[in-house]
């Protein structure tokens, strides 16, 4: 009887520290798998670094049969194809937020348009390639024989059209988040000296919720830096510097896609090189743009508080 | 002047409130234009030979994407095997230990998992999977997808438990119930609902990737349930079709893109009905 009693606590003892060891275990999963990822990358990019050095990045030739690789086109291709996907998406994500953060906050048309954002968040990256193929592909086509270039209907601007409608969701979203958190008796002050709608958005919401925004668009730039699928099918494959937005390229994500399955040795290890630069400039833009936004709600919090 | 004034100002305000809402409407016309091509373009492909055949070789017609399905649920399922019992205790970990180290570390991490491109983590299955075992598989394609699912599980059921309220635990630690059961039997049954719909999400998330599974399911024309041998999935089959330069097979990709959407947005709408059903109350 005395040994049982003695044995029900430690028993339970043993469970707990059983489950929190578990609990702590899981999570030091997730750390080390970063840190796993990362160390691969480097380990195996190592041949690669050590061949070509900072002077991949500056490199323009990639040449697998000479082994030759300088990454400059795919640098070149992915910031023309992120930064174009930009400009194109800002004014649209930014109505969109302003849309549902501010004229429609409830009722029916909101509820419309925020689930149809959410679906077009939904749609698989490949079914957008799959579109962009049978619909942008001959829009562009027929655009650049208007125009009298080469007509390749592939290249940085069908892509570029394609990620733009991809990340318009994610910045979206974000900047609806920031634009309800902006208080409301900065709001009302205005109004009440006399402001129209527009000039209480132009002074006062969009000032305020200025990062916030700013943050959503560097976290759809990520995402625009890192889509695959659909750029692959899009952007042409081609490992030259690309002379225009009309011309074929590669982006650092898309060169990966359509090489490495058949790559070995130096080249094997130049397109890990890439994915390593991939997986850090992302890491970077992501970090920076969920802190933006984490101190932003904090503030907000503080000042409801 | 005052009046004309005033008249410019709310002009201004009417032009911009009319510009905010075409560019918003106007921003849904791909998702109209993208949906309208699955359905026009797919429907007619879609007959029951379509769905429980094989793909048949180039020259002959017909053939389906039954070996396709098969791979993406049995993705799925491994995927999942995977990242869910990892990921619901991560997100324990986390509600629990809100700070220290350790668990800002594990945040820190989170994010950068979920946003590392999902090509670079198809190289990562491809080092760490099929470059030991020699082999394309369908195990390295459920580990990269796993990697994918972890962020999204972790983070909902992170903040799903925090919703759940203190003295609920407080209650269940007063009447002697070990920490550990607490856990167990009283806070995570109260958040289940917000877990599951989590679990969905991702697994609509990860439906649809095709950049992951190029180098480690490979795909496969023939059916097959082994999870050492590569296997097919429906983002890869559109892939191939879509890229391949012979009409038949382009709408072929159209009929599996159809599928595709239907099943991930069947997985967001029963996970917003989970949600909406057994939402946390207290």
């Amino acid at each position: 009887m005395d040994t049982g009693k003695q044995r029900a606590p430690s028993g339970t003892d043993r469970s707990e520290k059983r489950f929190s060891v578990c609990l702590a275990g899981s999570g030091l999963i997730i750390v080390l798998l970063l840190l796993a990822i990362f160390a691969t990358l480097l380990v195996t990019a190592l041949p690669a670094i050590k061949e070509f050095g900072i002077f991949f990045f500056i490199g323009r030739v990639w040449d697998a049969t000479t082994e030759t690789f300088g990454a400059l086109p795919f640098l070149v291709g992915t910031l023309l194809t992120s930064f174009l996907a930009l400009v194109i998406s800002i004014p649209f994500s930014i109505a969109i937020s302003i849309f549902l953060g501010e004229y429609f906050k409830t009722g029916a048309i909101s509820t419309f348009l925020r689930s149809a954002v959410e679906v077009l968040a939904g749609i698989p990256s490949v079914i957008y390639g799959l579109w962009g193929l049978f619909f942008l592909m001959p829009a562009v086509r027929f655009i650049e024989m208007k125009l009298g270039v080469a007509p390749h209907g592939v290249g940085i601007l069908t892509s570029s059209l394609i990620l733009a409608i991809m990340i318009i969701p994610f910045s979206a979203s974000i900047g609806r988040e920031v634009i309800t958190l902006v208080p409301g008796d900065l709001k009302e002050a205005a109004y009440s000296l006399g402001a129209t709608r527009f000039e209480v958005i132009r002074n006062i919401v969009i000032p305020y919720a200025r990062s916030g925004i700013i943050a959503g668009i560097l976290l759809a730039l990520g995402r625009a830096i890192g889509e695959t699928m659909a750029v692959t099918m899009l952007i042409g494959n081609s490992n030259f510097l690309p002379t225009s937005i009309f011309s074929p390229a590669n982006t650092m994500a898309s060169v990966i896609a359509n090489e490495f399955a058949e790559a070995t040795g130096v080249t094997a290890a130049s397109l890990i090189y890439v994915a390593l630069v991939l997986f850090l400039v992302t890491m970077v833009v992501n970090i920076i743009g969920t802190y933006v936004i984490q101190r932003i709600s904090i503030e907000a919090s503080r000042e409801v508080s | 002047m005052t009046g004309g004034h005033v008249g410019r100002r709310l002009a201004k305000d009417t032009l911009f409130k009319g510009a905010v809402c075409l560019l918003a409407f106007l921003s849904l016309l791909p998702l109209f234009l993208i949906l309208y091509y699955i359905t026009m373009k797919g429907i007619s492909v879609i007959n029951w030979d379509f769905l429980f055949s094989l793909p048949r070789p180039i020259g002959e017609s017909g053939g389906g994407v039954a070996n396709a399905v098969v791979g993406t649920l049995m993705l799925i399922a491994l995927s999942s095997v995977i990242s869910v019992p990892c990921g619901i205790a991560a997100g324990i970990y986390l509600s629990e230990n809100k700070t220290g180290k350790l668990s800002n570390t594990i945040r820190l991490s989170v994010i950068v998992l979920q946003g590392t491109p999902s090509i670079v983590i198809g190289i990562i299955a491809y080092l760490w999977v099929v470059a030991p075992l020699k082999t394309f598989s369908a195990l390295s394609g459920g580990v990269a997808l796993s990697i994918m699912m972890l962020p999204v599980i972790i983070k909902t059921t992170e903040e799903t438990l925090k919703l759940i309220p203190y003295h609920l635990k407080e209650a269940s630690l007063a009447l002697g119930v070990p920490y550990y059961r607490t856990i167990l039997k009283v806070v995570l049954p109260s958040g289940i609902s917000g877990i599951l719909t989590g679990i969905l999400l991702s697994v609509a998330r990860i439906t649809g990737e095709t950049a992951p599974l190029l180098f480690t399911a490979f795909g496969n024309q023939f059916m097959n349930v082994n999870i050492f041998k590569p296997i097919d999935s429906l983002p890869y089959r559109i892939f191939y079709y879509a890229m391949s330069p012979y009409p038949e097979w382009h709408s072929f990709a159209w009929g599996a893109s159809f599928i595709l959407v239907v099943l991930t947005l069947a997985l967001n709408l029963i996970a917003r009905g989970i949600s909406a059903k057994w939402k946390i109350q207290f």
